[in-house]
């Protein structure tokens, strides 16, 4: 088993309902490597959002821990930087202000002109030098999420927690971001840990992508590993022969299995070693996942 | 010609119709007929010649340039200028409203930030706010002892539940994900508190400040009609004991002017205060 990096270990969240609690998930395992990009895809209520706000220590687990760099998570922390779905720029900051806020938090006893430098650097990163006045209420959508690409990276964090980041905006602006997101993350080895329900986004930006199954008591059915080549462009992608494997394989799962999982667990499924697939290889892998990649044909 | 100066122009064309028959209604309508002159002379102008005892606007334009001549003067306690009745009344008034801020600001955070707290003082608060601030006067005059102070404590009182009301509704209602923001930046609570609550809640509590400088002016001038002594209150409860309806009828137009200009003043402070989003 390689390094550990994150490890989410039997995690269990539950909601009160009218008739006793709600399980979202429970004995949820996941692991994580340094310098990996993993996605989460799954239905809307399958919890992803969950397990995200408990990595970023926004929400507490019912049962079980999360362990990061070999530590137990107890609450938020400026090593996992968090990119909201909508932005949460601070309206009444400009972006330089935005940004030199979170760079504060993370120095606070650095001078007020290395904190702004620091922030520039980063607000150039994400293609915004020159804006670095304006106010949020100026910027369009995707200059806001590049705001808040920024802050998150300012602070240099261990882990970049992303929740679907870029279903806010419009086709075009979202695949810029992704270029932009996949080549920050690939030149820093930034390990990255991302919602969303866009599988061609996740297959361009992951290592690998975790499916969950509809909640509630949600599971991961799956981990697919991406057999995309690192150097991947976003342009060409659906040109690689690997590309619609992974990409019928994801659609199947969300489509069909995603529901269906959980009333048909394969024999010898095990929730803390969820089988990791990879929909090009000739032979499934030993837990014997089911591939409905045929069935489509 | 542009909507501002066409309603400048009405305005202007309603406030000459208005003076004009205000000074038509008050104008004498000439000697009154078949009167036997020693009734007359007993009657006084009024009857005699149709003559109103309400002024008109150019008497009270003759007085109102009187006034303006020595606003400050100060000779002894029934003869002051009404500017310096004013200041009185304004320093009161920002007394009151003073300590209403240092208490109902900090409060209004705590309510806002615990529903607990909020939950435990909403029964006082809905108890406390609708009793007219006038109503506490006995007893802060049995209390505090001094009239002045009582004033103060009035306006204090009548002040202090819009704010309150508005601040912890501002900061009830800041959205979570800033606060989330903060929480995975590592900012402490008081630090939170001033970088995102306070902004985010900012606009909210400057529209609560604004309802209570508005209340609190209102209250002023009953308060020290009924303590007495100074302020423009108590003027316009002597004028009318002397029975010079001008000088009441110049401190009413004071009282708007001065009313507007606080607001006016809190309504600049809430532009500074909005973001747009």
């Amino acid at each position: 088993m390689s390094e550990r990096f994150i490890s989410f270990e039997s995690i269990a969240r539950r909601y009160p309902a009218k008739d006793g609690m709600t399980t979202v998930f429970e004995d949820l395992w996941l692991s994580v490597e340094r310098g990996e990009f993993v996605c989460i895809i799954g239905h809307s209520g399958c919890g992803k959002t969950t397990v995200l706000n408990i990595l970023a220590g926004l929400d507490a687990p019912d049962d079980g821990v999360v362990i990061v760099d070999g530590q137990a998570i107890e609450g938020p922390s400026l090593d996992r930087a968090v990119v909201f779905q909508g932005h949460a720029l601070l309206p009444w900051r400009t972006v330089l202000g935005n940004v030199a806020y979170a760079v504060s938090s993370r120095w606070p006893k650095w001078s007020r002109t290395q904190i702004a430098d620091h922030a520039r650097k980063f607000i150039a990163l994400v293609g915004l030098a020159g804006a670095e006045a304006k106010k949020p209420s100026e910027l369009s959508g995707g200059m806001k999420q590049r705001v808040g690409i920024a802050r998150a990276l300012s602070i240099e964090p261990k882990i970049l927690l992303m929740d679907e980041p870029f279903s806010a905006l419009d086709a075009l602006t979202r695949g810029t971001l992704q270029d932009e997101v996949r080549r920050i993350c690939v030149e820093t080895g930034q390990t990255a840990f991302m919602i969303t329900h866009d599988v061609d986004e996740a297959i361009f930006l992951a290592d690998k992508i975790v499916l969950m199954t509809n909640g509630p008591g949600a599971m991961i059915a799956e981990i697919v590993k991406n057999p995309l080549p690192r150097d991947r462009k976003r342009l060409d992608l659906h040109k690689h022969p690997f590309f619609y494997p992974v990409r019928n394989h994801l659609i199947d799962f969300l489509v069909e299995r995603s529901r269906t999982f959980r009333d048909n667990v394969p024999a010898g499924f095990d929730r803390r070693h969820p089988p990791i697939v990879d929909p090009t290889a000739p032979e499934i892998p030993e837990t014997g996942a089911v591939r409905l990649v045929k069935i489509n044909a | 010609m542009s909507e501002g100066v066409r309603s400048a122009v009405l305005s202007a064309l309603i406030l000459v119709l208005f003076l004009a028959a205000w000074q038509i209604a008050t104008q004498g309508t000439g000697a009154t007929q078949q009167m036997d002159p020693e009734y007359a002379k007993l009657m006084g102008v009024t009857a005699t010649q149709g003559k109103s005892a309400m002024p008109g606007p150019l008497d009270i334009g003759a007085k109102l340039m009187e006034h303006l001549r020595s606003p400050f003067y100060d000779k002894g306690p029934n003869d002051k200028g009404i500017g310096l009745q004013i200041l009185y009344s304004l320093a009161r008034v920002a007394g009151g409203y003073l300590l209403a801020v240092i208490v109902a600001i900090p409060l209004g955070f705590l309510i806002g930030m615990s529903p607990l707290v909020s939950r435990a003082l909403d029964p006082f608060i809905q108890v406390l706010k609708p009793i007219s601030p006038l109503a506490w006067m006995p007893l802060a005059l049995y209390t505090i002892k001094d009239s002045g102070k009582s004033a103060i404590f009035v306006i204090f009182i009548c002040s202090v539940w819009p704010m309150l009301i508005n601040t912890a509704f501002g900061v009830a209602s800041v959205r979570k994900e800033w606060i989330n923001v903060a929480r995975t930046l590592e900012v402490g609570p008081f630090r939170r508190a001033i970088t995102v609550i306070l902004p985010a809640a900012a606009p909210t509590i400057v529209t609560g400040m604004r309802i209570s400088i508005g209340i609190a002016w209102l209250v002023i001038v009953a308060a020290e009609m009924l303590v007495g002594g100074t302020g423009i209150g108590y003027f316009v409860w002597n004028e009318w004991n002397n029975l010079s309806i001008s000088n009441v009828i110049i401190a009413i137009l004071m009282i708007g002017l001065v009313g507007m200009m606080l607001d006016q003043l809190l309504a600049r402070a809430g532009r500074a205060a909005t973001y747009p989003e």
